[in-house]
């Protein structure tokens, strides 16, 4: 039994899933192939975009997909940084926005 | 950056015997199965040759440069050069050979001393397409190289240049400090004499490969953006993009096992095998010449000493037609030419 829930390896073994469920396995599959195709934004831009989500859903397998997926397509460190950097500033702004809630509640109940 | 070659280092992986012992032993003992087992499959073990297109003459592994991935241990400190009798050999054969293509390599094949007579000998052959694989650095290298551009261009050389990425620091940590800068600058000389411009028949394309342990990406997006960010930034113009897999032997099988990712690399190559790429795969097509005149399947085979599979092993015997009847020697690199679209010295196959 492995000592960690994060197996590296384990990411090769993402199609089995199929294996205890094959047709909502296949259509998750068909689904996510077709996504991440060439349509109104290009597949580098994609590529950046999922290096972003997987850093705020906090995925390793797909920070691991998307980093390699990304040096493949040429992208740079720096565009990958500002990438997740945007991932970030929308996650910590979801928490900050609800501020708003506080501040109202604070108010609605003080002098 | 090592400034020296694996076997200046007295490194294992310099050795070809022990580059194909590490490929044939561990997860291929255990987990993954042989590039041999792929072709049983297809039915296509052992795998042989389809029509002759294209000979590389490897005229020596010397090079002014000591890039990361180099699968050929080049280096300023090979020795190892093609001399003027082999070339003679060589030419007796591209007078009479069917294939179209002759396809220059090295090192740095600009400094073995006999290169610019053998490209006028070889020019007056006739052949199709005759191919230099110039590294670019070599132009500015030295005052004795700045007029290559205008020789390649009196003998209609078609010029292939190595380029990792458009930007400095990715080419610059594969192939030396400096060497963006002098490519930049060598890319201008060639388009400023008509090279690889859209109206002219100077044709001239890049090859570019991974730098690092990942496999290269789709060709024709990869050509888009290098022909993008290479036009913006400096106003260069190029043919094409040809994308190569890094073949796991010498530096770069050296850099998997040093850094660690050996074995996810060899999982990736094993994972993107393409049966539909060994259909067109190089040494279908190839012969490849060594320095010291011996034939090989391939560039790689050659550096793996794996000779021809066949009673002719030497130009100085050059036989086509009984080449013709070889089997190809394989064995796990060949992975490298068969992930995803495929690899060879003129990009993807598929």
């Amino acid at each position: 039994m492995a000592d960690s829930y994060y197996d590296p390896k384990d990411l090769r073994k993402f199609p089995k899933i199929t294996d205890w469920s094959q047709d909502l396995g296949d259509k998750f599959f068909d689904y996510y192939g077709k996504v991440f195709e060439k349509g109104a934004l290009s597949e580098r831009e994609k590529s950046l975009i999922a290096l972003a989500v997987s850093h705020v859903v906090k995925c390793p397998y797909c920070i691991d997909a998307y980093t390699q997926d990304g040096l493949q397509r040429g992208i740079t460190k720096e565009e990958m940084m500002e990438a997740v950097h945007t991932g970030a500033a929308i996650e910590s702004g979801a928490t900050l926005v609800h501020a708003t809630q506080m501040m109202k509640k604070y108010d609605k109940l003080s002098h | 950056m090592a400034t020296k070659s694996l076997l200046a280092r007295k490194k294992l992986m310099a050795k070809a015997e022990e580059q194909l012992k590490y490929l044939s032993n561990g997860i291929f003992k255990e987990e993954l199965p042989t590039f041999k087992h792929q072709l049983e499959k297809i039915n296509d073990f052992p795998l042989k040759p389809k029509t002759l297109e294209i000979l590389q003459l490897n005229l020596g592994y010397m090079c002014n440069q000591v890039c990361e991935h180099c699968h050929v241990d080049a280096g300023p400190d090979r020795k190892e050069i093609m001399t003027k009798k082999t070339m003679q050999q060589c030419l007796e054969v591209i007078k009479t050979t069917k294939a179209h293509t002759l396809d220059l390599t090295g090192g740095a094949p600009e400094m073995n001393p006999n290169f610019r007579w053998f490209v006028e000998e070889a020019s007056k052959l006739g052949v199709k397409d005759f191919i230099v694989r110039s590294n670019l650095t070599i132009i500015r290298a030295n005052k004795k190289y700045h007029d290559l551009p205008e020789f390649f261009k009196k003998h209609n050389v078609h010029i292939v240049s190595s380029m990792p990425h458009w930007t400095k620091g990715k080419t610059d940590k594969q192939r030396g400090s400096g060497v963006f800068d002098k490519s930049i600058k060598a890319l201008q000389d060639l388009n400023a004499i008509g090279y690889g411009l859209p109206d002219s028949h100077l044709q001239l394309d890049l090859v570019y490969n991974p730098s690092g342990a990942f496999l290269p990406s789709n060709q024709e997006a990869l050509e888009q953006d290098f022909k993008k960010a290479l036009k913006d930034d400096f106003g260069i113009e190029f043919n094409s993009l040809f994308t190569i897999t890094n073949l796991p032997i010498s530096r770069y099988l050296d850099y998997l096992i040093a850094s660690d990712n050996y074995e996810d690399y060899m999982y990736k190559l094993v994972d993107a095998y393409n049966p539909a790429a060994v259909k067109n795969v190089m040494c279908r097509n190839t012969l490849s010449i060594s320095w010291d005149g011996w034939l090989y399947d391939c560039d790689f085979n050659q550096m793996l000493e794996m000779r021809v599979d066949s009673p002719v092993q030497h130009i100085k015997d050059y036989n086509e037609e009984l080449l013709q009847d070889r089997s190809i020697c394989v064995s796990q690199h060949c992975y490298g030419c068969t992930a995803g679209a495929g690899s060879s010295c003129q990009g993807s196959v598929v």
